[in-house]
């Protein structure tokens, strides 16, 4: 059932013009050559797999929203990159982890094409590729948290990593699929127990989604649709379809389950739809939240910053509670959808400081302060658990530097 | 002009059309040849997505009466007798049990809004879709279409939306008013993707 068969089917049905197209194009599928397994590397053997040092113990931890999440230790990553053993974790709408066997596994994309296709995942690997750097952050994310012991930056902001992602853009396959007039919407399904399902506009479907099957170097992680996961980049994480198996072409905003229920409902009773795009947002992540300043003196101030709609522009620090800012540094590369990491340079003198980072993008969107979205949302009981909650996050320093969650929630 | 030309000249014709009308659409051939036609059998054993107007649905019909009997056996352990209920048990992740599905109508724009199938959900559709998909929990996919069909029926009638002997099939489905239909908004109708956004509105 190689590739070379199918196409020669493909051929036969498609006439000669369709294989003038095919001619000179990508080389054929490279045949399976059987792998030599090696006696001397066992499973977990560090030689073969390396660990990092045992001394390193930075980790996930369960996220206290919700019981099948773990949190990505932001302020201990380094640069722009989530190490794939860190990335954040939420399953949606499955009790169990697929266990997916790469050789079975199929992609189908049907629908409102002229051409419903199948692809392995070698086939999808033949086809040209791109590698981009794009972050993924639950639309959950930063909600402020309640209840004492809260406090880290992990604990509240937790929910997003930066990874780079290599697959084939959706755009392509689709295109190979030809769409049909009429086309409008996506639905893109995965392949655990319950099909967790999500609608997807085909406008960004054609830009810039990925049908990715590489994570930093190395295939995506179990925990994050091994083998084939959509990449949406801007958008909240959970449309980002893990175990991806299925596109469907459709010519109306289908509502799965999901999309229905996490609609932001308005102090007004109506809920908003399309509410995909991650807000321009940033953090710092040191000093942050639960640490300890050993004494008075130099500190470099550094953190993160992204936009759902493109790339940073400008990250301000204050270290005075918003009375003045300045321009941080940012640190190259400033990708669009990705990670900036910037840096201040600081030096405490002892006394109280509440230091925040405040992100302008591309497009001029400014990260709000909680006044300015408290005016927007309005205050219902719902407020804390509000999705895409972008506001600029205080931390305060006190004079015994023990850094403090300084978000005001009353 | 030959066939080849002929298609070259459409194709050239369809891509500046559809570049100044801003479509999505653009009908093109395959480049790469790569993949396999899925058949139709495949693609029926695959597709479990119901859009709002429900030209999916299979055939099959189901009542609230027959759907009350299944749901006492195969949902009531973990959503309460009447559905109105909220299961003690932390069993799922998403901010623990799972909400009531009866319920709530009216409550949106209180200071405790109760989102449940009855008062939030826009079409009656995507309970048919998540029922077969999902539920019940951990034996996902083991629901026969006719079960799928009386309990959404029985859920509908706890929410005092259809009739306890009103036929749910794939005709009457679709048709169903839900409570809630117009209850959802894009964020502001003039922004456009790129634009920036008005605070707090994310699309
Ligand atoms: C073992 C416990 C369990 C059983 C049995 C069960 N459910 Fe559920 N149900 C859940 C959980 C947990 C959720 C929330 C799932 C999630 O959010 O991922 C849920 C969610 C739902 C929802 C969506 C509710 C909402 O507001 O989003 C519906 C509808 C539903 N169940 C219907 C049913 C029906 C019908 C049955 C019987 C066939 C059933 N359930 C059996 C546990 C159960």
């Amino acid at each position: 059932m190689g590739s070379k068969q199918s196409s020669r089917r493909r051929f036969l049905k498609g006439g000669a013009a369709l294989a003038g197209l095919a001619i000179g194009g990508i080389p054929r599928a490279i045949a399976q050559v059987p792998r030599v397994e090696k006696a001397d590397a066992p499973p977990g053997d560090s030689r073969a797999y390396g660990h990092r040092s045992r001394f390193d113990t930075s980790k996930r931890l369960d996220d206290t929203h919700a019981p099948h999440g773990m949190t990505t230790p932001i302020q201990d990553t380094t640069g722009i990159i989530t190490p794939n053993g860190l990335h954040f974790v939420m399953d949606h709408d499955h009790m169990e982890r697929p266990d997916i066997d790469p050789k079975q596994h199929r992609l189908l994309i049907h629908g409102q094409v002229d051409r419903p296709l199948s692809f392995t995942l070698e086939e999808l690997k033949t086809l040209p590729s791109v590698s981009k750097i794009y972050f993924i952050e639950c639309n959950g994310n930063s909600q402020p948290p309640r209840g004492p012991g809260k406090d880290s930056v992990q604990d509240v902001h937790g929910r997003i990593s930066c990874s780079e992602w290599t697959g084939v853009p959706l755009a392509l396959l689709l295109r190979e699929a030809g769409l049909k007039a009429g086309a409008t919407w996506l639905v893109a399904e995965g392949a655990d127990a319950k099909r967790y399902a999500m609608g997807i506009p085909l406008t960004k479907g054609m830009e810039d989604v990925l049908v990715a099957y590489g994570q930093n170097g190395e295939p995506v992680r179990p925990e994050q649709g091994y083998p084939l996961r959509l990449i949406i980049p801007g958008f909240e994480g959970n449309i980002s379809i893990k175990w991806l198996r299925r596109i469907k072409v459709v010519d109306q905003l289908y509502v799965p389950r999901h999309q229905a229920t996490n609609a932001e409902l308005m102090p007004n009773g109506k809920a908003l739809w399309f509410n995909f795009q991650i807000g321009a947002k940033s953090v710092i992540t040191r000093p942050s939240g639960g640490q300890k300043l050993p004494g008075p003196g130099f500190y470099e101030i550094t953190g993160l910053a992204w936009s759902g709609g493109g790339a940073v522009h400008r990250v301000e620090v204050s270290t005075d509670g918003g009375k003045s800012w300045k321009d941080a540094e940012l640190q190259q590369p400033v990708l669009p959808m990705a990670w900036t990491r910037f840096r201040s340079p600081w030096t405490w003198n002892g006394q109280e400081a509440v230091l925040q980072s405040r992100c302008t993008d591309e497009r001029g969107e400014v990260q709000p302060t909680l006044a300015q979205l408290r005016e927007v949302w309005g205050i219902n009981s719902d407020f804390y658990f509000q999705d895409h909650f972008n506001g600029i996050q205080p931390w305060k320093v006190t004079p015994d530097g023990v850094v403090h969650n300084a978000l005001l929630l009353s | 002009m030959g066939w080849f030309t002929m298609h070259y000249y459409c194709r050239n014709l369809l891509v500046l059309t559809l570049a100044l009308t801003g479509a999505a659409a653009v009908a093109q051939g395959p480049a790469y040849q790569r993949g396999r036609n899925a058949t139709e059998e495949e693609i029926r054993a695959w597709d479990i997505s119901i859009g709002p107007d429900g030209k999916e649905l299979p055939p099959g019909s189901g009542t609230a009466t027959e759907g009350a009997q299944i749901y006492a056996q195969k949902c009531a352990a973990c959503h309460g007798k009447t559905g109105a209920e909220i299961h003690p048990a932390k069993l799922t992740h998403m901010g623990g049990a799972p909400g009531p599905l009866v319920g709530g109508v009216g409550t949106l724009s209180s200071s405790k809004p109760v989102k449940t199938v009855g008062s939030f959900w826009p079409y009656a559709t995507i309970l048919w879709d998540y029922i077969r998909r999902g539920m019940p929990e951990f034996r996902p996919g083991t629901l026969t279409v006719n079960e799928v069909y009386a309990l959404t029926a029985f859920l509908l009638f706890q929410n005092g939306i259809i009739k306890e002997k009103d036929v749910m099939d794939a005709n009457s489905l679709p048709k169903v008013q839900m409570p809630n239909r117009d209850g959802f908004v894009p964020p502001k109708p003039e922004w456009k993707p790129g634009m920036k956004r008005p605070l707090g509105y994310y699309p």
